[in-house]
């Protein structure tokens, strides 16, 4: 090529002139952005539970949680808003792909334009959203977080349904890692357990495999991390941040699983049997909040001794919860380390029957009631009284106590809670067909959902909006068959439970050999004499006695707790009861009364 | 004897970024040059030393403004090979998609400065503007224009968007298109052929001693090329050549970046037809508290100017024990710059630093 074509070739740029110009001429036309595009924030305040993830993984550190005075503070929800600097936020989107509810996105919006520095730091509400499917949005597919937890195995519904043995396999190292690594340590868990355990401190050292400061971590506020680690009804779980939109972490089996790795729990936790003060605490009832208040008491030197009825510890976490749920190896190790602290116990003595409630409050500094409700309330239908009509309560201690109990080759089980649950899987292990019959619907049910379904997997039938009228006997007076009728829900307004209300036409009738109600239990307060039960306070229905903030009666030095003060009816609730009863006891008697 | 003393930079159009050449000159010719860089330390390999493994994604693609993805997909690439984790053969694809892409805009962008820096403007504003469509396509994939912050360890953030593959192909096409007005404008311009050729040359063996690498080692007449040589991603399986000039003088250098603009193009072009479905990321256990398991790693791979390599360093902890960038940048812009001015001419000071393709960041880190 000649140096004179040379010369003209660049020429052809001429030919351009009068072409479209790619750049924006007048009129100003705004470019729009593309649908990904990472603009401002915007954060919709009702979804956001002010978690700070946003804060800890922003690498500029653009973004602070700032406290706003009109949003209330939940049980599971802060009231902390994130707050950008957008001289430093670099536009990156971490934030939005770690929220683990998706109230933060970055919009389509990016005109910013202001004299005053202050206006570019704020608070993003929601109001500049460019809409939903535009700019960079939160999934569970993109965001950084794995909603999907490690499922824990259990044994075939076939197999297990035929013995007592637990169903639970228990997780593996590898599997617990996994699902300890999900854990971002924002703590909103927290808020959910009545007794506050350290549970992001505790996670921290499951995902090291630090067993023993795992275990160190639980008896700061738990002494029964095994049991809990096993039957816990796990409220934390439900205030995971990652049940908002996935599987919360299963801070309830990672903790069953750290406790397990520790056998001696003495190894760790240091309490000298033999360091005795000069403080004496009775307890009654060696449940689980009786066991709780003996371990903290003992920590620091209180002599301790525990009153029960049965002939042996554990309370309704043995009689109340069948041996497939929780183990006998379980349960074992957890009271023999407590009493091996050198708390002291009395079996198979009733107080009020055996020795009078009174002797106790002259003779100890402080008397502590941990007694569970034992009696079955009964549904009042007509032949109730025929032979074979047992009480869920009766039916799971007789059971647990290896007694012989008879209940033929089907059983109806009256009630939608755990305890409905328990009956009719221990009624399947011993042989006979289950049918469950709960008057509202399957999801109106008390009872835990893996409950449930575990249940069904085994076998169980259930039947809600079911309501049993009558309980037909045979010539023995023995059960012959339940009458039921269908119940439709009737709406009771806003906020108020559907009332199921009999649908009277039709009447069923279903063959058994053994009813079995389990719809609710009350306590049972004869330990009481008259005068003291006329000092004690209760609540509206006469069941839970009423405690101050360190869990002590109306009388000087009568503490309570557990099932009989709380209405959660579980273990953990009854351990935080106690914990408050520990501290009451050390101050003093009646210290702590109005 | 008293030479005339002047400076390039800090700001000027034969550097892409703060950095300042100090010039000694007879008459007008260089006699000698002393960089001085400092302008645009940010301490980036500190910083990430004391940040989680994942916090550093949104630093790294600081580290090269022209051509950010390179710092992505090598930290993500480093992290992943330390850790065991393997990204899915889409989201290897997609790299190797974003790579190439990002190497068309640095490519667009040195033209632009070859032009400028020999005071055609006309270059400049085409080349500038066509980035721009590539741009556009980062922006539909990333969200992002200039910094990407898209590849991450474990795979890519998000998916390819509807329709995205068809409108990667349009623009490819335009480009294709806008090759042709680039030679006639370009390489076929009497001016810019007379001022280039047989002008700053680096020699083949020079290169080789000075540790010359990528399209300026290409340019200097030796075959090497990381994608081909010690093949990462999916290249192995893409059929492209790695085309040779040899001059090694400023044309060559310009040229050879003008010969793999259309392999890059092949490039993205068989990846978009080959691309299989699957996932596009493997999650971390946790995005915060991730710990890599203890070791030490290298990997590098070739960017528009040259290889490009992290050493990467993890004692088992949540964050990085030490990261170390490597840069062509350092080894182009520093020393081959600073030998291999002496005798040129004051006006060839511009087109040749340029040519060298110098990205100040990558030189500080």
């Amino acid at each position: 090529m000649g140096i004179f074509k040379k010369i003209f070739t660049p020429l052809d740029a001429l030919k351009h002139l009068g072409q479209k110009p790619h750049t924006i001429r007048v009129p100003y036309v705004k470019k729009e952005p593309a649908k990904r595009y990472r603009g401002i924030h915007v954060n919709d305040w009702d979804k956001c539970i002010g978690c700070g993830n946003c804060a800890r993984i922003c690498t500029c550190q653009a973004i602070e949680m700032i406290p706003i005075d009109s949003i209330k503070v939940e049980e599971g929800k802060t009231n902390l808003r994130p707050q950008v600097d957008y001289g430093r936020c670099s536009f990156c989107g971490q934030c939005v792909d770690v929220c683990p509810t998706g109230s933060l996105k970055l919009s389509t919006e990016y005109l910013m334009t202001s004299t005053n520095k202050d206006d570019y730091i704020f608070i993003p509400p929601k109001d500049r959203d460019s809409g939903e499917g535009t700019g960079w949005e939160s999934s569970t597919e993109t965001s950084m977080l794995r909603f999907d937890r490690e499922e824990m195995p259990e044994r075939n519904p076939d197999e297990r349904k035929l013995d007592f043995e637990p169903v639970l396999l228990g997780f593996s190292e590898q599997q617990a890692y996994l699902e300890s690594m999900r854990c971002l340590g924002c703590g909103l868990c927290v808020d959910g357990c009545p007794t506050h355990m350290f549970i992001p401190e505790y996670i921290q050292k499951i995902r090291d495999a630090e067993y023993n400061g795992a275990v160190d971590e639980f008896f700061k506020n738990n002494p029964l991390p095994q049991i809990c680690g096993t039957v816990c009804t796990h409220n934390c779980e439900d205030n995971c941040v990652y049940s908002r939109r996935g599987n919360p972490i299963q801070i309830r089996y990672l903790k069953g699983f750290a406790a397990e790795k520790v056998d001696n729990y003495g190894d760790v936790i240091k309490v000298d049997p033999d360091n005795k003060i000069d403080k004496k605490v009775a307890v009654i009832g060696a449940g689980p909040a009786g066991l709780t208040l003996a371990f903290y008491l003992r920590k620091y030197g209180v002599q301790v001794k525990i009153f029960e009825s049965t002939p042996n510890a554990e309370g309704m976490m043995r009689y109340g919860i069948p041996r497939y749920r929780l183990s006998e190896k379980t349960l074992k190790k957890e009271t023999d380390f407590i009493l091996s602290t050198g708390a002291e116990i009395q079996y198979s003595t009733e107080i009020g029957k055996d020795i009078p409630l009174k002797n106790l409050l002259d003779e100890y500094d402080a008397v502590f009631i941990g007694v569970g409700f034992q009696q079955g309330i009964p549904m009042g239908v007509p032949g109730e009284d025929a032979i074979g009509v047992l009480q869920a309560a009766d039916f799971l201690r007789d059971v647990a106590m290896g007694k012989k109990v008879e209940i033929g080759n089907k059983a109806i089980i009256v009630g939608g809670g755990d305890v409905a649950m328990d009956a009719s899987r221990t009624a399947l292990r011993l042989g006979a067909k289950s049918v469950i019959m709960y008057r509202r619907r399957w999801v109106d049910m008390p009872a835990h959902e893996e409950e449930k379904l575990e249940a069904k997997d085994e076998g169980v039938e259930i039947m809600p909006q079911t309501l049993p009228t009558e309980i037909v006997k045979d010539e023995n007076g023995k059960v012959k068959s339940v009458k039921y009728v269908k119940t439709k829900m009737v709406d009771q307004g806003e906020g108020k439970r559907p009332k199921p209300v009999p649908i009277e036409d039709e009447i069923y009738e279903m063959e058994c050999s053994a009813v079995i109600q389990a719809i609710g239990q009350n306590p049972d307060y004869s330990l009481f004499p008259d005068d003291i039960k006329e000092k004690l306070q209760f609540d509206k229905r006469g069941k839970r006695i009423i405690v101050d903030d360190y869990g002590e009666t109306l009388i000087p030095g009568l503490f309570a707790g557990g099932d009989c003060v709380n209405n959660r009816g579980d273990i953990v609730g009854a351990i935080a009861d106690a914990r408050k009863a520990a501290r009451g006891a050390q101050r003093g008697r009646g210290r702590a009364s109005p | 004897m008293r030479y005339f003393e002047y400076f390039v930079g800090p700001q000027h159009v034969g550097v892409t970024g703060n950095m300042s050449y100090h010039l000694w000159a007879d008459g007008d010719e260089i006699k000698k040059m002393i960089t001085s860089v400092g302008y645009l330390h940010r301490g980036f390999e500190k910083l990430m030393e004391y940040r989680e493994w994942v916090k550093n994604v949104p630093m790294v693609p600081r580290i090269c403004v022209p051509e950010p993805d390179v710092n992505e997909v090598l930290y993500a690439m480093g992290v992943e090979e330390l850790s065991g984790l393997v990204p899915s053969e889409r989201a290897q694809y997609i790299r190797v998609l974003v790579l190439e892409m990002a190497r068309l805009s640095a490519f667009l962008f040195y033209f632009a400065g070859a032009a400028g820096a020999l005071g055609l403007y006309t270059i400049p504003q085409w080349t500038i503007g066509d980035r721009d469509y590539i741009l556009d396509r980062f922006e539909e994939l990333t969200g992002g224009r200039a910094y990407h912050i898209y590849t991450t360890p474990g795979g890519v953030r998000r998916d390819l968007p509807d329709g995205f593959k068809s409108r990667v192909q349009e623009t490819m096409n335009y480009l294709k298109k806008r090759l042709i007005d680039y030679d006639r404008l370009m390489f076929e311009n009497a001016i810019i052929v007379k001022r280039t050729k047989g002008i700053g040359i680096i020699e083949k063996d020079y290169a080789m001693n000075m540790g010359v690498t990528g399209p300026n080692l290409r340019a200097s007449g030796i075959k090497a090329d990381v994608r081909k040589d010690d093949h990462y991603l999916v290249y192995d399986k893409l059929d492209f050549d790695v085309p040779v000039v040899g001059d090694g003088d400023i044309f060559s250098r310009i040229m050879q970046r003008r010969l793999e603009f259309d392999e890059s193009i092949k490039i993205i072009e068989q990846v978009l037809e080959m691309m299989p479905d699957g996932g596009f990321i493997e999650k971390l256990p946790n995005p915060i508290e991730w710990k890599v398991p203890a070791g030490d790693v290298y990997v590098k791979l070739e960017s528009s100017k040259g290889e490009f390599g992290y050493y990467i360093v993890s004692n088992g902890e949540e964050k990085p024990y030490r990261i170390h960038v490597r840069g062509p940048s350092y080894t182009h812009g520093i020393q081959v710059a600073q030998e291999k001015i002496v005798g040129m001419r004051i006006a060839d000071v511009a087109p040749f630093l340029f040519s060298l393709d110098v990205c100040p960041p990558d030189i500080e880190r």
